[in-house]
């Protein structure tokens, strides 16, 4: 990898649910230690192409690359060969994925949601993926509650957990999708509070998000989605301050 | 205090409401009460049933080695049902089509094909395959054996009861694991696993939780359907109580023997089932808590019990 090679590359990627066409032609780029939100209205695309992203979705055309590396496919001489699940699992392992609903394992504690994939998937010793996850849950603030099932724990609490979950694989890329929008107003903070640490320590992200002081404060990159295009990209200062599209106005108009 | 005036009447937060009245329990359990008494004095008073014959056939050494036959038939058929069971729900919902199509004809044929035939079958196999053997088809053999020696009442048995089981543990399970939300998989997905390590390590534990009652409700038919292997002349606990009666003619204290063992076996079965539950749940493992909890409903209350769970 080149330094001119950005860590995660979108080209052209399309994608439709039988005739309804929800990606047209995306291209993106993310270097290493941005962090780019996108922003939508309903609808717009915003959660497919994050699941395009770690082919959650498989795109129609186009491909995805991280660090250079074709995801989901690979080459051998002049062919393409699609991944199994398997072989994806190992590309997987390197963007970590937090979900607007959380998806704790509820028959685990915080710690064995934590310490689950570092052992399984990367054989660590119980003991040392023990002591990293207790690290882990104290960084987001949930030492104390390292030992209680998911149902025991509020919305932010979880959603806390889920991002110790993701980090607990020291992926190079993290995707957030709404991380706060199924959490009561007075528990949004406590979980931004955690995204923008992660920020700060460097760790590349890609989150879609409905908050925009989040956007505004924090991120490198805005992205403005509608209809499956991007409509207007940039730093937040210029898209948020200065919309040069009608439909960013309107849509800025409507959530600030 | 009878008819007051509403100026006469105590203070509404000083006073308790009588608690709403319910005559129509009273009424049943009254003649639920009567039906219970008349049968128990039918059972008492009749000399036909001959209690002193029970009594002393219930600890026999025949009944209990037929009672332990029961036990050993209805425990392997059900992990070997389960067993089969599960890797045929997982061939159910696999993306291959070959293991679809696979794991459907095998359900379809043992759910259509009663088990007292199957027993019949699995027993005068001899008679269609002389030998088993492995090797190589059309190669060299390994080993080899006549059907015969293979194929006892005892094999015949499990082979018939496990794989009826297998059909049924297997639609059961898969609806199981339908049940596990996408989000589940999808976590496991993203955190690198495979689709083996997702379901030995997310699905089918959580899916489990939810099959434990069904698993104990099957385990209860089982104990009963082993009595079909009389017909292969292996001495469980029906036959053995027959064997004894059809030498003694006390026809029906024998019947009784079996039945209270049955019964004995199922209450069993009950409250380790809901031991279990109440395990996996994590919910209190007290006594009292697991015994009240056989004969809660809590369909009508209104209530939530627990704000989260
Ligand atoms: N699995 C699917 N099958 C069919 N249509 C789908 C599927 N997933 C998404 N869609 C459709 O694709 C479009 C884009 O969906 P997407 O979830 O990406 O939007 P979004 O921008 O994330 O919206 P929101 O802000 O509401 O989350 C929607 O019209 C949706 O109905
Ligand atoms: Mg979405």
């Amino acid at each position: 990898m080149t330094a001119a090679t950005p860590l995660l590359k979108v080209e052209r990627l399309s994608k439709s649910f039988g005739t309804h066409q929800v990606l047209r032609n995306i291209d993106l780029a993310i270097e290493a230690g941005e962090v780019m939100c996108i922003v939508g209205p309903s609808g717009s695309g915003k959660s497919t192409l994050l699941r395009c992203l770690n082919y959650l979705e498989t795109p129609d055309s186009g491909a995805v690359f991280l660090a250079g590396e074709p995801v989901g496919v690979r080459w051998r001489g002049a062919t393409l060969y699609e991944m199994s699940f398997n072989e994806l699992a190992v590309q997987r392992q390197r963007m970590g994925m937090v979900f607007q609903s959380f998806n704790l394992f509820p028959h685990k504690t915080a710690l064995e949601n934590v310490i689950e994939a570092p052992i399984v998937v990367k054989r660590k010793k119980k003991a040392e993926a023990i002591t990293e996850a207790e690290a882990l849950l104290e960084k987001v603030g949930l030492a104390d509650r390292a030992h209680y099932y998911p149902r025991q724990l509020s919305g932010g609490q979880q959603q806390r957990v889920a991002i110790a979950r993701s980090l607990a694989m020291q992926p190079a890329l993290m995707l957030f999708d709404e991380p706060t929008s199924a959490l009561d107003p007075e528990l949004v903070g406590e979980v931004l509070a955690v995204m923008r640490a992660l920020a700060e320590d460097g760790m590349t992200m890609v989150v879609v998000t409905h908050e925009m002081s989040f956007a505004r404060d924090v991120a490198d990159h805005l992205v403005f989605m509608d209809q499956g295009v991007i409509v207007e990209e940039g730093h937040p200062r210029d898209v948020l301050r200065h919309p040069r599209h009608s439909r960013t106005k309107a849509f800025l108009a409507r959530v600030i | 205090m009878g008819q007051s005036s509403p100026s006469s009447r105590p203070d509404i937060h000083a006073t308790r409401p009588v608690p709403v009245r319910h005559p129509a329990r009273w009424i049943g359990g009254a003649a639920l009460f009567l039906f219970v008494f008349l049968f128990v004095r039918l059972l008492v008073t009749n000399e036909n049933l001959q209690w002193p014959v029970v009594a002393h056939y219930m600890l026999s050494p025949e009944i209990l080695k037929g009672l332990g036959r029961t036990l050993l038939l209805t425990f392997l058929a059900m992990i070997f049902g389960l067993a089969i069971g599960v890797v045929l729900a997982v061939m159910r919902l696999s993306s291959n089509p070959v293991f679809r199509a696979a794991s459907w004809l095998w359900i379809w044929f043992f759910r259509g094909v009663p088990p007292l035939v199957q027993l019949v079958f699995w027993y005068n196999l001899a008679l269609l395959i002389p030998t088993v053997s492995i090797g190589i088809p059309f190669g060299p053999q390994f080993w080899e054996a006549s059907t015969n020696q293979l194929i006892t009442p005892f094999s015949a048995a499990i082979l018939g009861l496990a794989l009826t089981e297998s059909a049924y543990a297997s639609e059961m399970i898969r609806a199981g694991i339908q049940a596990i939300s996408v989000g589940q998989t999808e976590a496991a997905a993203t955190l690198g696993m495979t689709r083996a390590q997702i379901l030995r390590r997310i699905v089918l534990p959580q899916a489990l939780r939810i099959l434990i009652p069904p698993i104990g409700n099957d385990t209860i038919s089982m104990l009963k359907f082993t009595s079909l292997v009389s017909v292969l002349a292996l001495p469980d606990l029906l036959y053995s109580a027959q064997m004894i009666y059809s030498r003694t003619y006390q026809t029906i204290p024998l019947l009784i023997v079996a039945t209270i063992w049955y019964l004995i076996l199922s209450t069993v079965l009950t409250f380790a089932e809901h031991y279990i539950e109440h395990r996996l749940n994590g919910r209190p493992l007290a006594l009292s808590a697991v015994l009240s909890s056989l004969f809660k409903s809590k369909f009508w209350s209104l209530r939530r019990h627990e704000a989260r769970s």
